[in-house]
């Protein structure tokens, strides 16, 4: 394998958020009856026109404004001809030799810590096709077009990326920054966010390979396990001494497997050629200086600021300030006085783990900011230990209790530092505890950590450990 | 009641204001018109007495209840290429043989709204592609001046229905020529405005970038008072000119002297009929004594009219006319193996020749490797012609010249050689390749008795003083108020 190279570009296709379609004023809600959000525009009635909706060229401004890239405050508008069902034009609107942003990139932070810069090719706007149905009528189809003409982006990388994990980290990156900036939602099993990977391989040094083009992909696992496929496929078609035929590819899930659906010999020409129905879509200064100033401020930006405000770590600062979700949450829970640190620690730790083991995103989390801000005061306040604070948090996560008070009252989990009360446990953990005793004053340090944890079940886990240790260490020496 | 069926909208207008004719004896009159006259001429397409009566009804309720709107109750019959809610729309061709328009398109509906009643639908040739209206399904219109010629096309059926005095006046469209054309072929007033002054949405599409919806009539004056309810801003259209309305009629007064009028050596060449430029030239005679000059101007590019609308049209043909593809509306073929084969067989079977000629050729131009070669040289043309025009203003105010080469010929003279029918377009396209307004005016006749029209072209937006020009050498003439014997 080593000396092959995998060479990946991505597009990702990031539906926008705007209420109604990109050049209809049907609404672009997911999941509504078939056909009951077609406008007479989107079902291609005679004699209907497309009209832009500018809230989509918003976004997609947005979008290029915060990867830095150059806005063509003059972009086109092309008809891109082909005949499908659920294509009811019987063209698809999009932008072809002028988009609306060019260029770009974005930083991508891969598993070991290091860095790579992205570079985007082009991001275009176009409308979204409808849907084929094909399992509820007997030997006939049928066609829902409510998702037809909603808005979507096209982002195209160059091809940059060297590795399945660097495609993975990418997608990520990007699902996070247009959440971040609030254009798309970024729901993946709804397909608001499908990414088609083009990958080849080649000998290092030498000229691209020729690729094929993995469609649709809805999840970063799913992307992990094609490319790796494909990758492995064309890598022994080569060394079988087979050419690579340049393809669009389908990923079976089930099988693990890419399929070709369609060769380049029967690849379509799609006879691209300006809308004549749409003029050409400009930016004024107005608008492209009200989106500048409507800016969220962007993970990298976040991110130093975590590190100079909260005095966060450089790696606890990146991970909070990937998704405006999580910054989101650390902030609120910081605002109520909790310390960063800790609090950081908490949604890094047995947050995320508790999230992902119930596949829960941080906006579906049981444990709200204010929520887990109340468990890390009582640790800073000494009322509970680390251990008992996961107690208390698993207790608010199903639901019981409001807040760390209510939980650690409901359940008696205070933390005992009373020194007389702890000595009395002691005491009683001493009395039959003489071999200990005796391996410890031999020199064994080892007995005393088996003394603490006899003492810290006796006292059910909520004497102050630190108390304890000193303690025990006084009355045995 | 006796009504003149060749009354002017003005006079119609006026009649009904003075309540010397209600909108339901109009409507009743042209129908029975159209009932009797129609079968032989076969410009109307779709009639639908109970629509048009009930409609002609509530504008006489609104006129009692005391409610004013421009043209309260005067009748218009619509070129069936606007969609029409609960009207029939077919748009001459067998694939909209039975399609029910589901929504009004905004030109309609702003007539409508200046209280006009809908006749019924006029005949077209298919998709509006074609001069001689040979391409309708639904078979030729006749030219009421002589049965055995045509009206000219698109708009055949909206100029032999007024011609005929089946209707007072109609709306058209025009691609290449298609209101200006027929408008001379029958003897009317006709005129194609500035691309974006009427709203697209709701007409179906031939050639997006060069279709405009425009009227026909007897007189000058009657385009005005009928672009005044047709023209309008609409948020629906993208291309639509967002202005504030005006009034058409404003300078019909005006005299002509000091007009100077630009004469391009390219419209008077050997190509015309010699009784067509002689009507012409008696025409211009007409309008130096009224007080205007004439200049010769050249447009070096125009000659590039042709070919460059024919790269254009068909490639935006080949793409709109894809929505007909039998799957949500339209016909549909009754067998088929599966999608592909669906949509061959219901394109096949749905279009014509000339629409499948226009959408092979629109498919062609835009292929792979030819685009540059096409489209972007027609689109280079497209600015050069408009260049030419713009040069031309800075020493005239119109342009003048015939409206096409020769007037109306008989049924299948050029039905088999498409070239031939394409250059009898030859000084209308022009027009539509650089937006701006141009309008067709009866100026008399050829030695055989048929009908020539002058071609007056304007610059953008000057549609007032187009009318204004023609509107003067109406008053000065009689051209306008020849009626056939019918």
């Amino acid at each position: 394998m080593a000396q092959w190279e995998i060479v990946i570009g991505l597009e990702t296709h990031v539906q926008l958020t705007t209420a109604s379609k990109i050049f209809s004023g049907a609404s672009t809600a997911f999941g509504a009856e078939p056909n009951t959000q077609a406008s007479i525009v989107d079902l291609a009635m005679p004699g209907a026109l497309p009209v832009m909706n500018k809230g989509a060229a918003e976004r997609a401004v947005k979008f290029g404004l915060a990867v830095g890239a150059n806005i063509n405050r003059r972009s086109i508008f092309a008809r891109k001809n082909y005949f499908y069902p659920d294509l009811p034009k019987g063209y698809q609107i999009s932008q072809f030799e002028t988009p609306i942003v060019q260029g770009g990139g974005l930083t991508i932070t891969l598993d070991d810590g290091t860095t790579k810069f992205i570079e985007l090719t082009r991001a275009h706007l176009e409308e979204d096709a409808g849907k084929s149905v094909h399992d509820q009528f007997d030997r006939e189809s049928g066609v829902d077009l409510n998702r037809a003409g909603t808005p979507l982006l096209e982002i195209v990388t160059e091809p940059v990326m060297r590795s399945a994990k660097e495609a993975v980290a990418y997608a990520k990156a990007l699902h996070g920054l247009v959440r971040y900036l609030d254009i798309c939602d970024g729901n993946m099993q709804e397909g608001s966010f499908r990414c088609d990977v083009n990958v080849s391989v080649r000998k290092p040094g030498e000229p691209f390979g020729t690729r094929r083009e993995i469609k649709n992909l809805n999840s970063f696992k799913f992307m992990q396990q094609a490319i790796d496929y494909e990758v492995r496929w064309q890598i022994e078609q080569i060394e079988d001494g087979k050419k690579i035929v340049q393809a669009t590819v389908l990923f079976n899930p089930d099988s693990g497997e890419t399929r070709a659906m369609r060769t380049k010999e029967d690849a379509m020409d799609y006879r691209y050629f300006p809308d004549p129905d749409l003029p050409p879509l400009v930016i004024d200064d107005a608008m492209f200086d009200r989106i500048k100033a409507s800016m969220p401020e962007l993970p990298e930006a976040k991110c130093a600021r975590f590190q100079s405000e909260f005095k966060l770590p450089e790696y606890d600062a990146r991970l909070l300030s990937q998704d405006s979700a999580t910054a989101k949450y650390f902030e609120v829970a910081v605002k109520t006085g909790a310390d960063a640190k800790l609090v950081a620690n908490w949604i890094i730790g047995e947050l995320s783990a508790t999230l992902n083991r119930e596949e829960k995103s941080i906006e579906q989390s049981p444990v709200s900011s204010v929520q887990l801000a109340s468990v890390v005061a009582r640790i800073s306040d000494g009322t509970i230990s680390n251990k008992i604070a996961k107690t208390v948090f698993e207790a608010l996560w199903s639901g019981e209790g409001k807040t760390a008070d209510d939980v650690i009252a409901a359940k008696g989990l205070k933390q005992i530092s009373d020194v007389g009360a702890i000595e009395k446990i002691v005491d009683e953990v001493l009395a039959k505890s003489a071999a200990q005793i005796a391996d410890y004053k031999s020199g064994k340090e080892k007995a005393l950590m088996s003394i603490v944890g006899m003492v810290m079940k006796a006292s059910q886990g909520k004497a102050n450990p630190a108390q304890v240790n000193e303690i025990i260490k006084r009355k045995i020496s | 009641m006796s009504w003149n069926t060749f009354a002017t909208v003005a006079e119609t207008k006026a009649a009904l204001e003075a309540k010397q004719v209600s909108a339901v004896e109009l409507a009743k009159h042209y129908l029975d018109r159209a009932a009797q006259l129609n079968p032989g001429l076969n410009a109307y397409i779709t009639l639908n007495p109970e629509k048009t009566l009930s409609e002609a009804l509530s504008t006489d309720n609104k006129r009692s209840k005391g409610e004013v709107a421009p043209l309260l109750g005067v009748p218009i019959a619509h070129k069936d290429i606007y969609l029409i809610d609960g009207w029939r729309t077919t748009c001459g061709s067998k694939m909209l043989e039975n399609f029910v328009a589901p929504y009004t398109s905004t030109v309609v509906k702003y007539m409508a709204d200046a209280g006009m009643v809908t006749l019924g639908k006029l005949n077209m040739d298919e998709f509006a592609m074609g001069s001689s209206n040979e391409t309708s399904f639904f078979g030729p219109v006749k030219n009421p001046w002589d049965t055995s010629r045509v009206p000219g096309g698109s708009s055949g059926g909206s100029a032999a229905a007024v011609a005929a005095g089946l209707a007072p006046a109609s709306t058209g469209t025009d691609t290449g020529g298609s209101i200006r054309q027929p408008a001379m072929f029958c003897n009317l007033t006709g005129l194609k405005p500035t691309y974006g002054i009427c709203s697209r949405y709701g007409i179906i599409a031939f050639a997006s970038s060069l279709d405009q919806a425009g009227p026909f009539a007897q007189t000058a004056e009657d385009c005005a008072l009928l672009l005044n309810a047709m023209a309008g801003f609409d948020p629906r259209d993208a291309t639509s000119l967002d202005r504030a309305k005006e009034d058409y009629t404003r300078d019909l007064a005006k005299p002509l002297k000091g007009l100077r009028i630009g004469l391009p050596k390219e419209f008077f060449g050997e190509g015309n009929e010699p009784g067509v430029l002689k009507a012409v030239e008696a025409a211009l005679d007409v309008y130096r004594k009224l007080g205007a000059t004439t200049v010769e101007i050249t447009l070096p590019n125009v000659k590039y009219s042709v070919p460059a609308y024919y790269v254009v049209a068909p490639a935006e043909a080949s793409s709109n006319l894809s929505r007909f593809d039998g799957a949500r509306f339209g016909h549909r073929a009754k067998e088929y193996d599966d999608i592909v084969d669906m949509y061959k067989r219901s394109r096949a079977e749905g279009f014509g020749a000339e629409v499948k000629r226009r959408i092979l050729i629109g498919t062609y131009v835009l292929s792979h490797g030819y685009y540059d070669a096409y489209y972007l040289q027609a689109g280079k043309l497209r600015r050069l012609i408009a260049e030419d025009f713009k040069k031309a203003y800075e020493v005239c105010d119109v342009v003048m010249g015939p409206t096409a080469p020769e007037p109306s010929f008989q049924f299948g003279a050029k039905a088999d050689d498409p070239v031939k029918m394409y250059l009898n377009d030859i000084y209308t396209i022009c027009a539509n390749l650089t937006g701006q307004p141009a309008m067709s005016h009866p100026c008399g006749v050829d030695e055989n008795g048929l009908h020539v029209g002058m071609q007056i072209i304007g610059n953008y937006l000057d549609e007032a003083r187009m009318l204004n020009v023609a509107h003067q050498y109406q008053l000065a003439t009689d051209w306008h108020k020849k009626h056939p014997n019918i």
